[in-house]
């Protein structure tokens, strides 16, 4: 069964504030992680990692460079229901 | 029991240092992955280590040198201890030479086993590390990492980029739970320094502080001490079991 861009974000949202620390409220669609959500290179490593966790799928590292915003990572786990 | 329930892999521990490391280790209670290049006797010190220890012991035969080689040694070692604490980067060789004489071959070799392992094998934890916010990762460096030796160019240069590799990934990771520390043996007596001629070897302990020789244990209680709870506010750290040598 494939998920709902909502339901995606909605755990998209869940593994971002529990990686980063961050309160719910600042993760929006348009978010970038680094420059909004204060990640660094290595928190945004460690949040793909979470991430295939979560959805129980691979990201491999060319298309994990490519997720540098909500929006992305979003349509990026749709395309792949 | 200072590592109990700890799962520790260490590269090169058919002997020398290496094994000395396993039997400490698994005396104070953690599981270890044996590592060596020789089928036989990674299965002979697996057995051997199963009889006097209660711990779980396992061993492979990779050859390390080969990228590929390390991912598979480290997936093989989760799964058969669950996961990995310790990462101990032990397995190096010499191909003594004048560097006049030096070979391509004699600096490829070492450069591949000692160095372009560590790579491998340090970028093969990192994912799991980071996935359990923890780990440790101890490098087997060398006093001639520090001062350089005449005849052993090859060597020294693999030490020496084994301890500023060491200050990176502790920089690069110290905000994740993982550490990352390097030991440096001065002369240590093992299989590695019988190939050295008695008069030279007469010369270098004249030249160590402590007069004598160290032991493979003087080197591994010390990766006891790193591999253990004990050392969690260590990172980056070159430290040397060396009698003096380097001072």
């Amino acid at each position: 069964m494939s998920l709902t861009q909502e339901e995606v974000f909605e755990k998209v949202k869940k593994v971002i504030v529990e990686g980063l620390g961050v309160s719910e409220d600042l993760v929006k669609m348009e978010s970038s992680y680094t420059d909004d959500l204060g990640a660094d290179s290595l928190d945004t490593v460690e949040l793909v990692m979470a991430l295939e966790e979560e959805f129980g799928t691979e990201i491999a590292d060319e298309d994990a460079e490519k997720l540098t915003t909500v929006t992305k990572t979003v349509e990026f786990i749709l395309s792949k229901n | 029991m200072r590592l109990k329930d700890k799962n520790i892999l260490i590269t090169g521990s058919t002997r020398g240092i290496g094994l000395a490391i396993a039997h400490v280790c698994a005396g104070e209670g953690a599981n270890i992955v044996i590592h060596g290049t020789n089928k036989e006797k990674v299965k002979d010190i697996v057995n051997s280590l199963q009889q006097r220890y209660q711990t779980k012991i396992v061993g492979f035969d990779y050859d390390i040198k080969n990228y590929d080689n390390c991912q598979n040694l480290v997936k093989d070692s989760i799964n058969a201890l669950t996961s990995l604490d310790v990462l101990v980067n032990n397995a190096g060789i010499t191909r003594d030479n004048l560097l006049i004489k030096m070979t391509e071959q004699e600096w490829n070799d070492v450069i591949e086993t000692n160095l372009n392992s560590v790579f491998s094998m340090t970028k093969a934890v990192t994912r799991p590390f980071l996935k359990q916010k923890s780990g440790k990762i101890i490098n087997m460096s060398s006093v001639v990492g520090l001062m350089g030796n005449a005849g052993q160019a090859n060597y020294a240069a693999t030490k020496g980029g084994m301890i500023a590799f060491t200050k990176s990934i502790a920089k690069e990771f110290g905000a994740k739970g993982i550490q990352c520390n390097a030991i440096a043996p001065g002369f240590i007596k093992t299989d590695m320094i019988d190939t050295l001629p008695d008069d030279y070897l007469d010369t270098i302990i004249k030249s160590i502080p402590a007069r004598k020789l160290g032991s493979t244990d003087d080197v591994s209680k010390l990766v006891l001490f790193l591999a253990s709870d004990e050392s969690s506010y260590i990172t980056g750290q070159t430290i040397s079991v060396d009698g003096g040598m380097n001072i």
